[in-house]
């Protein structure tokens, strides 16, 4: 299946399984690691950072540039351990944990006015001027009850963001 | 107010503002929570590019599927043994000797015809037509071709352009075997180049390079040049600039219809029965993907001309160009795909990601 240097074996399929805590079936482990091949052109065992941006449509994803950071160099179990979190059986905790990372992309821990605004930047482009940002952010926070210097936790972000609607999931084709 | 309009803006990207909980389920608080919520959650966004990683479109369409050889069972084994050692110990000797004496002939014949013939232009553009005529079909031969042509055949007219999709440089020598055609290619390197440079000149092609954008100017005048001239053989474009597997057609460039001339569209559709003649130019240079077709027991494939097409009132180039795409899909059975064939070897630019 495309240029694998090694194919998989049960123990590993077993190995990669237990690392993303048993959230992907073993067969849809096996179609990610041939997609994990397709992706790593040169066999090098990650995916560069080059090869992810040669998919059209994830380069064109406004978060893209964030994910990259996150993404970037993950050996296939990291690597589905990444991806595990877009299944259907993850947690809600955990999907929403994702999306703290990549607001906190420097991993302080807390979400600052600052990384919302650059996430909203990232989002909207030259749609919005840079004050135009501020005074969102700002106007949004006041009525959520928050000043312009606060600072998230993961456990508030948790509180805020937390609602059964929330669906982050991708299906993992099985041919 | 400025936020709230700008709120409302914000909405629009936010598909899944319909997922509200009913009121009487939320704490007192809620409703100034929902606002912050709202735009705190970039789960969509985030989901689309998990999605695009897992899988997408475009990717799919330069999928070579690896041969899956039917010996697995202990009496197939012997029997593929047997249909490997026919292949590669019989036909291939042989068709390579084929193609050899094929080459000695042409070029024994081409050169003198070249040289000799200098000032009859049009008695050596004849010859020489004539004679990449057979030497497509000689190379059609040393793969054991079995190409079955539908439709009428083209003719030698000004004010037409052919355009086909494109699965391999094989499509070319197909299509040349039936008519002399003048095609636009990219220049490759190799001994591809060296017969691109000599060769198939005599039969008018046009070159151009696909990273060079100014040439893309030139190589645009050229072609209204040509097809203005009625002695020029017929024009031969792939719109899709790429070679694409066997089950997808990426989207048409403009060119080709932009020219203000008759469009005959042909599908071709290559049957994988017995190889995948999608050549994917990433993974095996031209001359390993000869040696696989000559290595296997044939190549099937289907042409069609279908009928010539103009543009209608009111119609773009872009627009001309998907209806075309539309029939030659429909005919061949390939699935379409919006993306553009030259993000195989480029980025999207920023623009496009801004306009998202």
């Amino acid at each position: 299946m495309g240029n694998a240097s090694s194919m998989l074996t049960q123990y590993d399929i077993e190995e990669v399984q237990e690392h993303c805590n048993y959230l992907f079936s073993q067969q849809e482990i096996v179609s990610l690691y041939a997609r994990f091949c397709q992706l790593d052109r040169s066999a090098k065992g990650f995916i560069s950072e080059d090869e992810f941006l040669s998919i059209p449509e994830f380069s064109l994803n406004p978060l893209s540039k964030r994910l990259l950071r996150m993404v970037d160099g993950l050996n296939f179990k990291d690597f589905v351990a990444f991806l595990s979190t877009f299944s259907a059986k993850a947690s809600l905790r955990q999907k929403i944990e994702l999306i703290f990372k990549v607001y906190d992309i420097d991993g302080k821990g807390k979400i600052t006015f600052k990384d919302l605004l650059e996430v909203l930047q990232d989002l909207t482009g030259s749609f919005m001027s840079e004050e135009q940002r501020e005074q969102v952010v700002t106007k949004v926070l006041e009525e959520a009850g928050y000043t312009m210097d606060c600072a998230f936790s993961l456990e508030d972000f948790i509180q805020i963001i937390d609602h059964p609607g929330l669906k982050m999931e991708v299906e993992v084709p099985i041919d | 107010m400025a936020s709230s309009s700008v709120a409302a803006d914000m909405e629009l990207d936010r598909p899944n503002l319909e997922d509200y909980l009913p009121p009487d389920s939320l704490p007192q608080e809620a409703p100034r929570n929902l606002h912050l919520r709202d735009l705190l959650d970039i789960s969509p966004v985030l989901t689309e590019a998990a999605g695009a990683i897992v899988d997408d479109s475009f990717t799919r369409c330069f999928k070579s599927n690896s041969p899956e050889p039917w010996n697995w069972n202990i009496y197939l084994f012997p029997l593929w043994c047997f249909g490997v050692v026919i292949r590669y110990g019989i036909l291939f000797p042989l068709r390579s000797l084929t193609l050899a004496l094929g080459w000695l002939a042409f070029f024994a014949a081409f050169f003198p015809v070249h040289f000799l013939f200098k000032g009859q232009d049009k008695l050596r553009s004849k010859i020489e037509r004539k004679l990449v005529e057979m030497m497509c079909s000689v190379f059609v031969a040393s793969w054991t071709g079995v190409i079955k042509y539908h439709g009428p055949r083209p003719s030698t007219r000004p004010h037409q352009v052919f355009v086909a999709n494109h699965t391999s440089m094989i499509d070319f020598i197909i299509l040349e075997q039936m008519t002399a055609f003048a095609v636009i290619m990219q220049k490759h390197p190799g001994w591809v180049g060296f017969i691109q440079k000599t060769i198939l000149e005599s039969v008018g092609c046009i070159w151009f390079n696909r990273n060079d954008l100014r040439d893309r100017e030139v190589t645009a005048r050229k072609l209204r040049d040509h097809v203005q001239q009625p002695d020029n053989n017929p024009l031969l474009i792939f719109p899709e600039g790429t070679c694409v597997n066997t089950q997808y057609t990426v989207m048409f460039k403009k060119g080709a219809f932009e020219l203000g001339c008759a469009v005959c569209p042909i599908a071709i559709k290559y049957n994988k029965i017995f190889v995948d003649a999608f050549w994917n130019s990433k993974k095996q240079s031209f001359t390993m993907h000869l040696v696989r077709l000559m290595t296997s027991w044939a190549v099937v494939c289907d042409v069609w001309y279908l009928e010539p097409q103009y543009m209608r009132e009111g119609e773009t180039a872009i627009a001309f160009a998907e209806r075309v795409r539309d029939m030659i899909a429909a005919r061949a059975g390939l699935k379409k795909v919006p993306w553009d064939g030259y993000l195989k070897y480029n980025r999207p630019s920023p623009k496009h990601a801004e306009e998202k």
